[in-house]
């Protein structure tokens, strides 16, 4: 009893944190012209690698110092939020919208449709997804879209084989018999009582679909290989402090800090959603 | 049964793997750019590119460049690399041993940083202990091998450098190896000098590999653990007299490693998967780092040889795994 009552304050606080922290992120990047304390582009060789704020050499406006170029590492941060978030939401979305329905047709069919699908399945797992993605890229050509098309692409499976095994299992429980009894159509059954079922699981794989979004965004600009180079990414950044680590560390310190809060919280409040959600744990 | 159950696999494992090949395939010729065209200098005439096309066999439909690809795999013949000018087949064997030694070094340090912590989470169960191990195994588990490798860089190459954090082996040494398997041989042919520092550049990536299953290890393995430690049998054990360590030890483990094993398996793949970006990572010559390049040369017979041996480790590890649960499993073997 007691216990449950720590774990529901705990996943109550982490559940804020987490949104605390994803709602900070994404007011910069929408806002981020007006919070940028610099032009996240403007280059100053006077100013290559200042240190942050607190360190000897700093300069006042560029708090958390420059890059090898002269540019401001929190405005290209800031600026840089705004690509992750945009191919988080998208590239997830993309993702559920046809794992989600592939899963559901598949666990609540079954038969042929099932067949199909899970080998469809079994053949991407097969595949390095950080080298499918690299690849779809390089194919596509890089950009925005090209990045979310390729993550969608590659990331539907794990919607599909959750919902798949959830909706199986929904299917077999006793409402799902009745409302056969009562004479609902199957498409009737599966969109209005198996699908709210599943809702909780789908929500919280989304939110846990976005932290990898960002990752994978982050790997494909590391790469060189995500959107053009001079808009500002967190992997870009990071790939810059790759490269400069002994005379800059705080290119590669803040954007990692950045995205390791990001990504950890994505899948805390993914958690937290689906612990509220649930009615067993609730 | 368990025959049937293998050929059952064997054949998924072909449609699966024949699969791939068509996907890639597909993936891979409706890329825009020639890369025909960027092997050749600016002044090569039209005629010089229909020559190398038809030498590569691009000139072909799609359907017939398939299949006389598909012949070539059957017999072993993978076709040549466009950017590095070799073998596809030798190029790949050349890198494998280098990404399946740094693969097994991780799997071997997840089991074991995993295993630990479980059996000390389950003996500790319910303490702070316990607690603190789930909140690390829950931060290791959400962070990525690709942001554990920027961490371990930051910590152990910067911070305080005590690893080498790019390459496989020091250049200046001389290897005296005929295979590349390089970590593999060092200790048998007793070169403990080498050997230490193989281990050395493989340390971090190997870590960073490793973190994410051994959290997953870890919770699933405490898990079992816990369950079968309020189990008559281990009640019995407990009541003659055996510490609870060892009770964990010799009565609990065997039993609850069974759905453990299964997950290792799965996970294992998705390790190998990460070894893509963190060799990239640690610039560690393996097979993925390779890869990349030859995404970015747009190396068709390259990419498309990598992908299919990756498909195919994937595969045979899954079978493997499977044919390994089947083996252990009492209600599958006698069923």
């Amino acid at each position: 009893m007691d216990e449950a009552r720590i774990s529901r304050h705990g996943s109550r606080a982490r559940l804020w944190l987490a949104g605390g922290w994803l709602l900070i992120a994404l007011l910069a990047a929408i806002f981020a012209p007006l919070v940028a304390p610099q032009d996240p582009l403007a280059q100053d060789l006077m100013l290559e690698r200042l240190p942050p704020f607190w360190l000897d050499g700093a300069e006042p406006g560029y708090w958390l110092g420059t890059d090898s170029l002269g540019r401001d590492l929190l405005s290209r941060l800031i600026f840089g939020a705004r690509i992750a978030f945009i191919v988080a939401f998208a590239a997830a979305l993309a993702a559920c919208l046809v794992g989600s329905t592939l899963g559901l047709i598949a666990g609540y069919f079954g038969g042929w449709a099932d067949r199909i699908i899970s080998r469809i399945v079994d053949v991407w797992m097969a595949f390095p997804p950080v080298l499918f993605a690299i690849l779809l890229v390089a194919v596509l050509g890089t950009g925005l879209s090209s990045v979310i098309i390729a993550i969608a692409v590659i990331d539907w499976t794990r919607f599909c084989r959750v919902i798949r095994a959830e909706t199986m299992g929904q299917s077999r429980m006793d409402y799902v018999e009745n409302a056969r009894i009562a004479g609902y159509g199957r498409i009737g059954i599966m969109l209005r009582e198996v699908l709210p079922n599943v809702v909780p699981s789908i929500v919280a794989l989304l939110s846990l679909e976005m932290g990898i979004a960002v990752i994978v965004e982050a790997i494909l600009s590391f790469v060189n290989l995500s959107i053009s180079t001079d808009d500002p990414t967190w992997g870009g950044i990071i790939a810059e402090g790759r490269l400069s680590i002994h005379q800059a560390w705080w290119v590669l310190v803040f954007p990692l800090v950045t995205l390791i809060l990001t990504v950890l919280s994505f899948s805390q409040f993914g958690e937290g959603l689906r612990a509220r959600f649930d009615p067993v744990l609730r | 049964m368990l025959l049937q159950r293998f050929l059952i696999r064997l054949l998924t494992m072909a449609i699966t793997l024949f699969g791939v090949a068509v996907v890639v395939f597909i993936v891979i010729r409706v890329a825009p750019g020639d890369p025909i065209a960027m092997m050749l200098p600016p002044g090569a005439t039209d005629a010089d590119i229909a020559r190398l096309r038809a030498l590569y066999g691009l000139d072909k439909t799609i359907v017939q460049q398939f299949f006389i690809w598909l012949a070539g795999v059957v017999r072993g013949d993978f076709g040549t690399s466009i950017s590095l000018r070799q073998d596809v087949l030798g190029l790949v064997f050349n890198r494998l041993p280098a990404t399946l030694e740094l693969a097994i070094v991780a799997l071997v340090m997840a089991l074991a940083i995993g295993g630990t912590t479980a059996i000390l989470g389950a003996r500790e169960r319910g303490t702070a202990v316990e607690a603190g191990i789930d909140i690390a195994s829950g931060a290791a588990l959400s962070i990525p091998d690709f942001l554990w490798g920027l961490v371990l860089i930051l910590l152990f190459g910067v911070l305080v450098p005590i690893f080498d954090i790019s390459g496989r082996v020091s250049p200046q040494l001389d290897l005296p190896f005929a295979t590349q398997f390089y970590l593999f041989e060092s200790i048998v042919r007793l070169r403990f000098d080498l050997t230490r520092d193989l281990l050395a550049h493989m340390l971090m990536p190997a870590i960073a590999l490793a973190l994410p299953l051994a959290a997953i290890i870890s919770q699933l393995l405490k898990q079992s653990l816990k369950e079968v430690l309020d189990l008559d049998y281990v009640v019995l054990a407990r009541v003659k007299g055996f510490s609870e360590t060892q009770v964990i030890l010799r009565e609990a483990l065997k039993n609850a490693a069974l759905p453990t094993l299964t997950l290792v398996g799965v996970q294992f793949t998705f390790l190998i998967g990460g070894t893509v970006i963190v060799e990239r990572l640690f610039s560690y010559e393996g097979l993925g780092n390779m890869a990349i390049d030859a995404v970015i040369n747009r190396d068709l017979p390259l990419i498309q040889g990598i992908v299919l041996v990756f498909a195919l480790l994937f595969v045979l590890i899954n079978l493997a795994v499977d044919m390994m649960y089947a083996l252990l499993n009492p209600r599958l073997r006698h069923g």
